[in-house]
């Protein structure tokens, strides 16, 4: 157990760097910067397919990180699905005893599904896009996997995989079209912006739908390991 | 004190509590919890500043979004690691000096 | 011309990582070494336009800062992007042998592999403060499953560790970059650069370069916060070790040395800088002891790692309020020591899996009649170690010696003690390593001889990391050349 001291210690230490911060925040807020960015965003919206500017930095100005943050939900989804316990998915510890869920569930899985899908259009000229699409899609298969469905498509195997990587895939093919094409690398060719946004987008949505239920799926763990270098 | 700074100031406090509890917890979940809050607080302060600055901003709103699948991918890869050795050793908390715990072979 | 290299360096390690992910072990082993060569002609051949042309700033998406994500592609970056490729080819290629193909779990080590490398590539030639942290993100997060990929609890107790000091330093580095986008409105770190030497209040960045700094460290292992790293690199297997601790520590280093050389100078103070130094050489002295102290071959091996590392903490202090001409000794000579380390390193890692691998024994006592019967192994382990230590002509001795120089022209001759004494404390565990494998047991050999190609890859880089002295003014000629000025 720690001793008082070190709790006492680690606390005070903790406010202090929080006054610290604090101040810098302050500090900051009081000089004033003025950033072009607002400005140089609005002028270039027209050009970038979509209305709602925050997609538009997402799937255009700053497509590079978003292509690397589902680069960085893969891995997860790699990891977990490393760990799951494989081929059965039909699972009888997590089928629930509750009626009125699954009884339900008749009428939810549509309307969440249909409102997935709003999601995904509206992000064109509202807040909306393919991760909260996706999320969505995630929830409603939470939910089927709470009433114990066997969800056949998320078996480890070669179909969850692709539909893992399908969304990343198609971004990728994209960026490099582009480059082929002779301009930079995840540049979309004028006019086709909109179309392109659209499809990346949904394809988009299924993976991250995947990849967000095939963690939750991959929660029973399996025993298999092998054993530290130099040991037996 | 605008808005958006009243947010970037709770986020500096969310980043005190965060520390606290990454530090002082023992359990892994929690740890992982404090972490949570700790990219929470960030984000809070990111918008605020940039916000309080120029008013409403899609940049960061973008980055923020950005931020939150990537903090989304890490607490699950967490969780699913947490999982695991949950139950290959019926441990919750990492504990202090597990090296060299093992039998080495002798030859 | 620099377009279609530049889109094969950034799509050719993301489309290997999702093709690998529908194969299983053996064939994303084949595809691989079709990616390694991909990728070195790509390395190759940018290396070669920055030579010939300069570097140069490339807009992704064809959007210029700040809007867009600029990448800049300097002499610097390119040979980062080579020493990468030569080194993650090489613990590739071991692991591609090393690894049990048979395992459930092995066919996700080619995605993670490649991703590792794309997070890499990014660092490298990245611009973009936001960007950097995506991309050191994909590299933690790939790093940590590597280490943890079918492991037992040990392995998992030290990828949780390794999981939750990284997200802690990615959190500290984001506030700072929250900070900077407060107080200058974009990300662009030339365009940051730009205009903290215009404004007068240039303190103001400090607390965001703290903070940066400070998470950076913590990625970076640096002394305080080097606990997670032993545990980390010592169990996980070798290749990966060796991909861990040649490349994956210094992508957070070198985010660091490029903030503090574009904007240090103006923002930062002496005794920061001289703090730095101080918990680099700290670094050195309690590394080089505990990896005397070990009684595991790896854990011997990792712990050196914690020591080299202090090292390149030097480039801080040796930088700071210096003239031109030190302060571009000192940035060459970390550039060298960046590089010697990683190959020697890498080396020593996959030197110590063979060894391991044939002794059947992750102690260092166990190692006794190895120099007898598997003298290949151990020479290219001697080999690295002879780097580690600065003996002329490796790497390691080219960089120690421009860092001692900067050091007197400096006038801050604290450093060499630091950077000589330090070579002696290497030698200390690098010699207990070779005093246990001569000892003589019996004179039978009863080792598992490892396959051929395993040793001949450590033993590669451990002829690189010693001929890099050598060739060190071929690999630095491309640093100082011109570079196209912000727009």
């Amino acid at each position: 157990m720690r001793s008082p001291t070190a709790y006492v210690s680690v606390l005070l230490l903790v406010i202090m760097l929080t006054a610290l911060l604090g101040r810098a925040v302050w500090q900051l807020a009081a000089f004033d910067s003025g950033s072009e960015l607002p400005r140089l965003l609005q002028n270039n919206l027209a050009a970038s397919g979509v209305e709602h500017p925050v997609t538009a930095v997402l799937l255009n100005f700053r497509s590079y990180d978003t292509l690397l943050e589902i680069a960085v939900l893969v891995i997860a989804a790699m990891v977990g699905i490393s760990m799951a316990r494989t081929r059965s998915l039909e699972d009888p510890e997590l089928r629930t005893a509750d009626a009125l869920l699954r009884a339900l569930l008749r009428w939810f899985v549509p309307l969440m599904l249909l409102l997935a899908a709003y999601l995904l259009w509206a992000g064109a000229d509202r807040p909306g896009g393919a991760f909260q699409a996706g999320a969505m899609l995630a929830a409603t298969g939470v939910l089927m996997r709470l009433t114990g469905m066997p969800l056949d498509f998320l078996r480890p195997g070669l179909l969850l995989r692709i539909g893992l990587v399908l969304g990343f895939a198609l971004f990728l093919l994209v960026g490099l079209a582009s480059a082929i094409a002779g301009e930079a690398f995840l540049a979309y060719p004028p006019g086709l912006s909109k179309a392109l946004i659209l499809s990346i987008e949904t394809l988009l949505t299924l993976s991250i739908g995947m990849i967000l239920l095939a963690l939750f799926v991959s929660a029973p763990v399996n025993n298999a390991s092998e054993p530290e270098e130099g040991e037996q | 004190m605008s808005t958006p700074l009243l947010y970037a100031l709770t986020g500096v406090v969310l980043w005190g509590i965060g520390l606290l509890g990454l530090v002082g917890l023992r359990h892994l979940l929690r740890k992982l919890l404090a972490l949570n809050l700790i990219g929470s607080a960030t984000f809070l302060i990111l918008v605020g500043l940039a916000q309080h600055h120029n008013g409403p901003d899609p940049v960061p709103q973008a980055l923020v979004l950005t931020g939150i699948v990537v903090s989304i991918a890490a607490t699950a890869l967490g969780v699913v690691l947490i999982r695991r050795y949950f139950h290959l050793t019926g441990c919750t908390e990492l504990g202090n000096g597990a090296e060299g715990s093992k039998e080495d072979r002798a030859p | 011309m620099s377009n279609w290299l530049m889109a094969g360096l950034l799509f050719t390690p993301l489309a290997l990582a999702t093709t690998s992910l529908l194969l299983n072990f053996r064939q994303g082993r084949a595809l691989a070494w079709l990616g390694m060569v991909l990728q070195l002609l790509v390395s190759v051949g940018l290396r070669g336009l920055v030579k010939q042309e300069g570097g140069f700033y490339y807009s992704l998406a064809g959007w210029d800062a700040p809007l867009g994500i600029e990448l800049r592609v300097d002499g610097l970056a390119v040979t980062f992007l080579l020493l990468t490729t030569l080194v993650a080819s090489g613990c590739g290629i071991h692991a591609g042998i090393y690894l049990k193909p048979d395992k459930p779990w092995q066919r996700y080590f080619w995605p993670l592999y490649w991703f590792l490398w794309a997070g890499l590539n990014t660092v490298w030639i990245g611009g973009d403060l936001f960007n950097l942290y995506v991309g050191l993100e994909l590299i933690s997060l790939a790093a940590v499953g590597l280490v943890a990929l079918g492991g037992q609890a040990e392995a998992l107790r030290a990828a949780l560790r390794y999981l939750l000091a990284a997200l802690l330093g990615s959190m500290a580095y984001l506030l700072g970059v929250a900070l900077i986008y407060g107080q200058f409105g974009t990300l662009s770190l030339a365009e940051v650069a730009h205009q903290v030497r215009l404004m007068d209040q240039a303190e103001l960045m400090r607390p965001a370069l703290v903070l940066m700094l400070v998470g950076l460290a913590l990625k970076t292992a640096l002394f305080p916060l080097h606990g997670w790293l032993p545990p980390a690199h010592g169990i996980a297997k070798s290749p990966v070790s060796a991909l861990l601790s040649a490349l994956v520590v210094k992508a957070s280093f070198y985010i660091a040395a490029r903030i503090w050389l574009e904007a240090g100078e103006v923002v930062a103070t002496q005794w920061m800088a001289q703090l730095i130094g101080a918990l680099g050489a700290a670094a050195v002295i309690w590394g080089s002891w505990l990896a005397w102290c070990q009684p595991r071959l790896k854990q011997v091996v990792a712990y050196s790692s914690v020591a080299q590392i202090g090292y390149l903490f030097l480039l801080f202090p040796l930088t700071f309020g210096v003239d031109a001409s030190t302060s571009l000794q000192a940035q060459q000579g970390i550039t060298l020591q960046v590089i010697s380390h990683a190959l020697a390193k890498s080396a020593m890692f996959l030197a110590a899996g063979n060894l391991i691998l044939a002794v059947g024994n992750n102690r260092v006592d166990a190692l006794a009649g190895v120099s007898h019967f598997l003298p290949f192994s151990l020479f290219s382990f001697g080999l690295a170690g002879v780097s580690l230590m600065g003996l002329p002509p490796s790497g390691g001795f080219a960089a120690k010696w421009m860092l001692l120089q900067a050091s007197m022209a400096s006038g801050q001759w604290w450093w060499i003690l630091v950077l000589v004494g330090g070579g002696l404390l290497s030698a200390a565990y690098v010699f207990r390593i070779y005093r246990a494998s001569f000892l003589e047991r019996d004179e039978k050999d009863h080792f598992y001889h490892p396959d051929r190609r395993l040793e001949v890859v450590a033993m590669l880089l451990a002829v690189a990391s010693l001929g890099l002295g050598l060739a060190g003014s071929q690999v630095l000629s491309v640093m100082a050349l011109p570079f196209e000025e912000v727009q």
